[in-house]
């Protein structure tokens, strides 16, 4: 399929990396050229540069005929928007936002975007952990 | 009316004044520290230190009982989420908010906000009606309510040249609702004679612009004179 990934950060990069591998047609998008280094040479998708919430710049991406969308920059705002953009006005199938921010993700959830919150994640995780503490099966 | 205002910069700062003046209830909401210093003393417990796209910042400025929200701060992502919060969780009955940069506008207008304010293509609309050479310039966009006022320009060879008001031709749709001529603004009676250099103030919905363009100058293509006055923003 063909992937839309805004942000070339760790999760950005990682996710390219991973679904370029996997045989799919991928581009990366980042305001800073410099962002592109956490990407291998041989990376077979195309890396653009500018900022994904500019419709031209969703164009050059070729969001008009694209699977998913998955917006990864490192602003909250950033990544409702543009995940917005792709959902609302071309219509990408599947179009995801990267949201720390636990209250406005669950917002957006229920409007038209899905939302990966890592903070939720994340808690959950911590939890566990410590639950998994020998002390944690101890009565009090 | 209570008002929460998001962004405390020269734009949030003066609606507040106004809004002050008016007698009306208002909170403004700024995440710079400096910021809020500054206009501490000046605003004292109407002004409110925070992140105004945090839902319990707007929450604790009392959002669930605005009755306006306006959204000034200088980052159009900021912006837009405000007044898909407030529309969306808050049910806010009006928000307007501040396109900085004029290609993010489509994005104010696809997500419904109320009333979007864009500084940079208002004057540029004001320095192209200072400039002779344009024969038609879009003044003043009114997108929720899908109205503009235009300007434009009556040439020797058009053919509402010498005509009465009442006798031009317009597309249905387009109203004209002032005549500028020699500095002076006439009202747009219909017994009133159109002059060559008479500008036009026109009512109407933006895609009658194209009538309204082969209508006055039939000599030119209405895309090359819609291009001539577009606003290109390729950067800030």
């Amino acid at each position: 399929m063909y992937v839309i990934i805004a942000g070339c950060g760790r999760v950005g990069s990682t996710m390219a990396t991973q679904l370029a591998a996997e045989g799919h047609d991928i581009v990366v998008i980042d305001e800073d050229p410099g962002a592109f280094t956490l990407l291998d040479d041989d990376f077979p998708g195309q890396r653009l540069v500018g900022q994904a919430i500019d419709w031209d710049i969703l164009r050059e991406a070729g969001i008009e005929g694209a699977d998913a969308f998955a917006a990864a920059t490192d602003g909250d705002n950033t990544n409702i928007v543009c995940a917005l953009i792709a959902a609302r006005a071309f219509e990408v199938p599947c179009s995801v936002a990267r949201v720390y921010d636990p209250r406005r993700a669950a917002v957006f959830a229920r409007h038209g975007v899905r939302t990966v919150c890592p903070t939720d994640e994340a808690q959950v995780m911590m939890i566990d952990a410590v639950l998994e503490c020998p002390a944690a099966h101890r009565e009090g | 009316m209570f008002v929460l205002i998001v962004g405390a910069g020269k734009v949030g700062l003066n609606v507040a004044r106004s809004l002050s003046n008016l007698g009306h209830e208002f909170v403004v909401i700024e995440q710079r520290r400096s910021r809020f210093r500054l206009l501490e003393a000046e605003l004292e417990d109407h002004l409110q230190f925070g992140d105004g796209t945090e839902m319990w910042v707007l929450e604790r400025a009392g959002i669930g009982r605005a009755d306006l929200v306006v959204a000034v701060t200088g980052d159009d992502e900021d912006n837009i989420v405000i007044a898909q919060l407030a529309k969306l969780e808050y049910r806010v009955a009006k928000v307007v908010a501040r396109v900085n940069n004029p290609r993010n506008q489509q994005t104010f207008d696809l997500l419904d906000v109320d009333a979007t304010i864009c500084a940079t293509t208002l004057m540029i609309s004001m320095i192209q009606h200072e400039l002779p050479t344009h024969q038609f310039v879009p003044l003043l966009a009114m997108h929720r309510e899908n109205l503009e006022l235009v300007e434009i320009e009556v040439t020797e060879d058009s053919p509402a040249a010498y005509l009465l008001i009442d006798d031009m031709r317009l597309p249905s749709g387009v109203f004209v609702a002032a005549i500028l001529r020699d500095g002076a603004t006439l009202a747009a009676r219909g017994g009133e004679e159109l002059r060559p250099g008479d500008q036009l103030l026109c009512l109407l919905a933006p895609d009658k612009e194209k009538a309204l363009i082969s209508s006055l100058l039939p000599s030119r293509r209405p895309e090359d004179v819609q291009a001539e006055t577009s606003i290109d923003s390729s950067d800030e």
